[in-house]
């Protein structure tokens, strides 16, 4: 092996730039193409990370780099590889990151849900205190479409068209065992609260009906979208609290709308997040010895073995997708010019994981939908 | 907002609220892919008020009109990506259908065959 390297770097020498043939107008070299299509992630550190934005940025070649919209509908490609209740996963082809990364940003920031955010404490003995009880409550993903509610602005009244009303009120008795308060607890009032508000209770003690916390002027459940499925949190086994003997907890939970730029707890999404498609090329024959130490190498078995007859072997990348981009295959001495491992820049594979509101392939649809709609402000704003 | 001087419109600076990285940087990535642009760019003045500036230079069209474009640029690609996205979730649940009709005609062929 090193008598061939030293052959080769003999011929390097000889190699003089006025053998090369003319670059093709129109078309870019392919070590330039390279640069423009993938991230090379070499041993020390990944390069040309960048994308190419400019529009002339490959005038002198002849080549132009400037946005053509038919191109892009031409090349734009999604392919769902996993969908489910509550994640998906796809591909999402012919894109820049600074798209995909909007649409990643919408779908962590700004898209609303409901989430608990007055909670009104009546009683807690519980070893859990009041605004630690009240964090904990605001995590809780609540089942409901949030495109059903309004946002309650400062001086709104919460009424049934902004506030969703749970009632939590569990007591562990004296002498029995301790409980495990669970989200399940949780029980939607479609009417509204029922607290009596302390200061109006001696005003109008002559009216009929006590002034509340919220103001509802019907009853949820009357409401064709929640009539046959009542609002509820999305799992009932999330702990809320542990309740000893003779503790108790009576509370009235409120949740309204918001995103998650103010709050966490009003994200939709567990967390969404993409990386870009790993690319694994052999650059030269990896056989036999090197070919099994290859495919050791690899923590998530990218290569396999191909058995050529007569004892001889070889190395193929079977699944480069699972590539972790570890550069435990680069990181030993000489394996850095057998194998290169690089990212394609306008292949993205988007991960999803949706809390239980919405399920994420809506998510990713309204997240679109958001990025439209900003659009659509400035070019009013503008004309 | 947009500041810019009186007399050439071709350079401005447009200053918008309530934005951040998400539509600016999606905004700067059409507008450099236009070639009538000489330079964009953009930046967050402060990170506790929510406002953005870009600034477009052009080759001498109006720096208010190429915005204009890139946001429609912008919003048109939203658009073909929604619809693709849309179609393919159609076509996977469409085909996971399929798929699961076989497997469960399948299990009932093994059973009557045994
Ligand atoms: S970088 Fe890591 S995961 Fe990727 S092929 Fe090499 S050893 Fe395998």
């Amino acid at each position: 092996m090193a008598g061939q390297g030293e052959e080769r770097g003999e011929e390097k020498k000889k190699f003089s730039i006025w053998d090369l043939p003319d670059v093709p107008a129109g078309q870019l070299p392919p070590h330039l193409e390279l640069q423009r299509t993938r991230v090379l992630c070499n041993k020390d550190a990944p390069i040309h990370t960048e994308s190419v934005l400019y529009s002339g940025a490959y005038a002198s070649m002849g080549v132009d780099n400037s946005l053509r919209l038919d191109h892009f509908c031409h090349n734009f490609r999604v392919e769902v590889v996993r969908l489910t209740e509550e994640d998906m996963e796809f591909d999402m082809i012919g894109i820049d990151a600074a798209i995909a990364n909007a649409f990643r940003r919408i779908l962590i920031a700004e898209l609303p849900t409901m989430a608990i955010e007055k909670v009104l404490i009546a009683n807690n003995t519980s070893v859990v205190q009041d605004e630690v009880l009240a964090h904990r409550l605001g995590l809780i993903p609540i089942s409901v479409d949030p495109r059903l509610f309004e946002y309650m602005s400062e001086n709104d009244q919460p009424n049934e068209k902004n506030t969703i009303v749970f009632k939590l009120h569990v007591h562990c008795k004296r002498g029995s065992p301790r409980i495990t308060v669970k989200s399940d607890e949780l029980k939607w009032l479609p009417n509204g609260s029922e607290l009596i508000k302390e200061s109006r209770k001696v005003a109008s003690d002559s009216a009929s009906k006590p002034e509340t916390y919220t103001s509802f002027s019907c009853s949820q459940d009357t409401l064709p979208e929640f009539a046959n499925n009542p609002i509820a949190p999305k799992y009932p086994d999330i702990i809320i609290s542990k309740l000893g003997p003779g503790q108790e907890i009576e509370l009235e939970a409120h949740a309204v709308k918001g995103m998650g730029k103010t709050h966490a707890k009003w994200s939709p999404v567990a967390t969404a997040w993409y990386r870009m498609l790993p690319e694994v090329v052999l650059l030269e024959e990896v056989e036999d010895d090197l070919a099994e130490g290859l495919k050791s190498k690899c923590p998530v078995n990218v290569f396999d073995i191909e058995d050529l007859g007569k004892g001889k072997k070889r190395a193929t990348v079977a699944r480069p997708r699972a590539c972790t981009l570890c550069r435990e295959c680069i990181r030993d001495e000489e394996w850095e010019k057998r194998v290169a491992i690089h990212r394609v820049k306008d292949h993205f594979i988007f991960t999803i994981e949706s809390t239980g509101a919405l399920p994420p392939e809506v998510l990713f649809t309204e997240a679109v939908k958001i990025l439209e709609d900003k659009c659509e402000r400035v070019i009013t704003e503008l004309s | 907002m947009e500041h810019g001087s009186f007399t050439d419109n071709s350079a401005a600076t447009f200053s918008l609220t309530e934005e951040d990285h998400t539509l600016a940087n999606a905004v700067r990535f059409t507008l450099n892919q236009d070639p009538r642009v000489t330079f964009c760019g953009y930046s967050i003045p402060h990170p506790s008020n929510a406002r953005v500036n870009i600034r477009v230079q052009t080759t001498g069209d109006p720096a208010r009109e190429v915005l204009k474009d890139a946001c429609q640029d912008l919003m048109l690609m939203c658009r073909h990506v929604r619809s693709g996205f849309d179609k393919a979730v159609e076509d996977f649940k469409a085909s996971n259908a399929v798929k699961a009709m076989k497997i469960d005609s399948q299990d009932s062929d093994s059973e009557e065959s045994e």
